[in-house]
């Protein structure tokens, strides 16, 4: 049936007609909905005037869809496929209306999304054991807020966590990991500024053993990846905790900026090379920046997104839903 | 696989084109679609690179291009200066106040590099202007904000007003000026919290403080890996707040940066300053030229295209050309040529421009001196010898290499190199695109080299780059 109308049919039902998974989902969209509200709204307005502006599909309808792809970030060569699939599907179904043409565009994305594979949103958790999850990026991309935050669902979720305060290097960094442990109620491993980051780790890892702990956030200092030995730190990190702990880091997770362009294309491609990239954490999705260069890492490194940052407080982050997130979009159109 | 540069791809799109003369409007259309895609992908914005293909487009349907005989070069000639000139031709500085304490105000996104920037403006303001700044504290709401810029005021040994958390960012704000024009600061620099141009809270506190504090610099600090969105973050910004600069910050990555393009354009804001790292000296005055070859992919060798475009100017290059295809190529040519490749610099300079070659010629010896003496053999031969290379014969050879101290080998490579590459440039003038793409992949391979050993260059400084645009 499409996503587009499986979920309209959601919201088309009464609220009392719900069953509780589809109750679930009806308030995670609100979520999004509400958080995307600034992303969507410039979005949105676009579409929409594309949409009334034309009466049936042309190339010129083609050409503008085109450009709000690419104003999304989504990217050069993933648009071009994009297009392709959309405008092959279009003629294969002779598509003429404007609404089964909506369809077609969030199928599209839909799948570009999906692939053919079951994406599978959920952490990677040792359920017998400590999980340690390194949270990697450039800097500026709001790691450490979201390692704040990700501790506050876990821990709300019944785990028992601890942060490592791996970012020995810029000013304040310990000091603000410190702070987001206190708000989250959990215990933050430290070393002094300057610290091998990877001696951080190690500590962090016998005393998050000791403490019967169930999953250790690791922070670690902003890098750009062109940065060769800040590379090699970083992989230094990644050894030390794979051998302290078998199996770990069970993700690491690429914390990436909505407003992002296409440089973060590069940066998925060297952080995997150096760590093993498993996720992304998709930040500050609340501006107006769609954050669309997701899609082409997707697309073109099979990387998914675990999370989705919308918003400073505590509560703003969420478990990364490709239907949500196109919900988020483009949800004036489901009405 | 993405082409990385401008250069490359308007290489590729050519090689469908060219080879039958003159180009056609449509052979511009297909350039000026490779001009866009790359623009693109350095993320510029969409609406940005409509606009400026079409002037570009306008431009190269000049008689330059299509009459040139390397139009990719002039089309990426053409895209450069206009890349340039939309960016600000020349740097603005700072703006100061003749007399008491100026202020600079830093604002913009989370994340962005405001804090690192505050710190980098007072080093170099103290550097350069003999400023006695004062860092102030203003960012109330991220955790460990304050600290961060102690922590930095304290390694440039530079004072940073704070007053905690517990006050409000214009109560700072005031109390901090008075404290600096009582301590005799002539430079206030404010560090504020990042926050979105959509926050309309955190923004009207923006307008607040700049009713305060009456700021003669209100900087945007922009991450130059920002996307397309680059152009609602920077509008909004200057329409709430009448931004007066721009600083560009982490270009020491291998984002392309077509922010500034679009940010320039659509605001109208001079780029001021550029954040090549995260130490405190690593801040630069905004280069327009630099960005424009960024922009384009190719580093900074489109620097070196200049350089060589003046050392090597088209007309020249043409009566080159028609020399080789009328076999009239002597001595005195290879000599002109050999002196226009000297002007752009070493050797090494120009081998260390290959990606990824420049490491590894740290440990290797150049032999600088070998064009010295090829051009001391060379001006050892007569005039008649130069002009005409087919009679010199072994008992010239002995008395060429006398005369330049050179021993009679290389005297017989060097008369031996050049006939070949006589030869080769007589052959390439006659070829398809197809032969010429066969030979060039032939010299490629080990053992195969060129006898010519220059197509590379450099020019002064640290320039770095890939494949010289012009071969
Ligand atoms: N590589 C590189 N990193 C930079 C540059 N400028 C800032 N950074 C880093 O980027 C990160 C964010 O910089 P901050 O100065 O804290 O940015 P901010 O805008 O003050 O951040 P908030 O106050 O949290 O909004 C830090 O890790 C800095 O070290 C730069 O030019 N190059
Ligand atoms: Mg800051």
């Amino acid at each position: 049936m499409g996503l587009f109308n499986s979920i309209k049919s959601i919201f088309s039902k009464n609220k009392n007609q719900l069953t509780n998974e589809e109750q679930l989902i009806v308030e995670k969209a609100e979520k999004y909905k509400k958080g995307m509200e600034k992303t969507r709204s410039s979005m949105m307005g676009k579409l929409k005037a594309l949409f009334e502006s034309y009466d049936r599909v042309n190339d010129d309808l083609f050409n503008e869809l085109e450009e709000i792809f690419i104003m999304a970030d989504i990217g050069v060569n993933t648009v071009l496929e994009l297009m392709d699939e959309i405008k092959s599907d279009v003629r294969i179904r002779n598509v003429a209306n404007m609404k089964e043409f909506q369809s077609i565009i969030i199928d599209k994305i839909f799948s570009i999304y999906v692939k053919d594979e079951i994406v599978d949103t959920n952490l990677n958790l040792n359920e017998n054991g400590l999980t340690v999850i390194l949270f990697v990026g450039v800097n500026g991309v709001g790691k450490t807020t979201s390692i704040g935050k990700i501790a506050y669902k876990l821990q709300n979720e019944g785990k028992k966590v601890m942060l490592a305060a791996g970012d020995t290097f810029r000013a304040g960094a310990i000091d603000q990991l410190k702070i987001w442990a206190d708000r989250v109620g959990c215990p933050c491993v430290t070393k002094a500024p300057g610290s091998d980051p990877a001696s951080v780790m190690y500590e962090a890892i016998q005393l998050a053993k000791a403490q019967n702990i169930d999953v250790l956030l690791c922070d670690t200092a902003g890098r750009l990846q062109t940065k060769v030995n800040l590379m090699k730190e970083l992989e230094k990190v990644h050894r030390v905790i794979s051998r302290e702990v078998p199996g770990a880091p069970h993700e690491t997770l690429l914390v990436i900026d909505a407003t992002t362009g296409q440089n973060g294309m590069n940066q998925a491609r060297a952080f995997t090379e150096a760590t093993n990239v498993t996720g992304i954490v998709l930040t500050k999705l609340d501006g107006t920046a769609k954050g669309g260069i997701v899609l082409a890492i997707r697309n073109e490194l099979g990387i998914p997104i675990k999370f989705v940052t919308m918003g400073e407080k505590i509560t703003d982050l969420e478990y990364f839903d490709i239907e949500q997130y196109i919900y988020g979009l483009f949800s004036d159109m489901f009405v | 696989m993405a082409f990385d540069s401008l250069s490359d791809r308007l290489q590729q799109a050519l090689r469908k084109v060219t080879g039958r003369g003159t180009l056609t409007e449509t052979d511009i259309e297909t350039m000026m679609r490779e001009v866009r895609l790359s623009l693109l992908e350095a993320d510029v914005n969409y609406k940005v690179v409509k606009d400026f293909t079409n002037e570009v487009k306008a431009k190269a349907l000049g008689e330059r291009v299509l009459k040139s005989i390397t139009p990719g070069q002039q089309v990426v000639k053409i895209v450069f200066e206009e890349l340039k000139r939309v960016m600000g031709d020349e740097a603005e500085g700072l703006r100061f106040k003749p007399q008491g304490t100026t202020i600079f105000m830093l604002v913009g996104l989370n994340g962005t590099g405001k804090t690192t920037h505050a710190g980098k403006l007072a080093l170099y303001c103290r550097r350069k202007y003999n400023k006695n700044p004062l860092l102030v504290a203003a960012d109330v709401y991220r955790p460990a904000a304050i600290d961060q810029l102690v922590t930095i005021g304290k390694q440039l040994s530079i004072p940073t007003f704070e007053m905690g958390t517990n006050y409000t960012p214009e109560e700072i704000v005031k109390k901090a000026i008075d404290y600096a024009k009582e301590n005799k600061h002539d430079l206030v620099i404010i560090d504020t919290a990042g926050r979105f141009h959509v926050n309309e809270e955190l923004m009207a506190e923006l307008r607040r403080l700049k009713e305060i504090a009456q700021p003669d610099e209100i900087l945007l600090t922009v991450d130059a890996m920002t996307g397309q969105d680059a152009v609602n973050v920077s509008q909004s910004f200057h329409e709430q707040l009448n931004v007066t600069g721009v600083i560009l910050t982490k270009l020491d990555g291998d984002t392309r940066g077509g922010a500034a393009l679009s940010i320039r354009r659509v605001t109208g804001v001079p780029i001021k300053f550029m954040g090549l790292g995260e130490k405190l000296d690593q801040l630069e005055v905004f280069h327009p030229e630099r960005m424009a070859s960024r922009i384009l992919g190719m580093g900074d060798v489109l620097t070196l295209l200049e350089k060589a475009q003046d050392a090597i100017n088209e007309e020249e290059a043409e009566l080159m050309a028609k020399k080789f295809k009328n076999a009239t190529f002597d001595y005195n040519d290879f000599l002109k040529q050999i002196k226009q490749i000297r002007r752009l610099g070493s050797i090494k300079g120009l081998l260390s421009l290959i990606p990824g070659l420049g490491s590894q010629l740290k440990n290797i010896e150049i032999d600088e001196n070998q064009f010295n003496h090829i051009v001391a053999i060379i001006n050892s031969m007569t005039e008649e010898e130069r002009h005409n290379p087919d009679i010199i014969n072994a008992s010239r050879k002995q008395r060429i290499a006398r005369g330049s101290g050179r021993d009679i080998s290389e005297v017989n490579r060097l008369t031996k190199q050049f006939e070949e590459m006589r030869q080769m440039r007589r052959k390439m003038m006659n070829m398809s695109p197809k032969e010429m793409e066969r030979m060039m992949n032939n010299l490629n391979r080990p053992g195969g080299q060129p006898s010519t050993p220059v197509s590379y260059s450099k020019g002064k400084g640290k320039n770095k780059g890939r494949r010289a645009p012009w071969f």
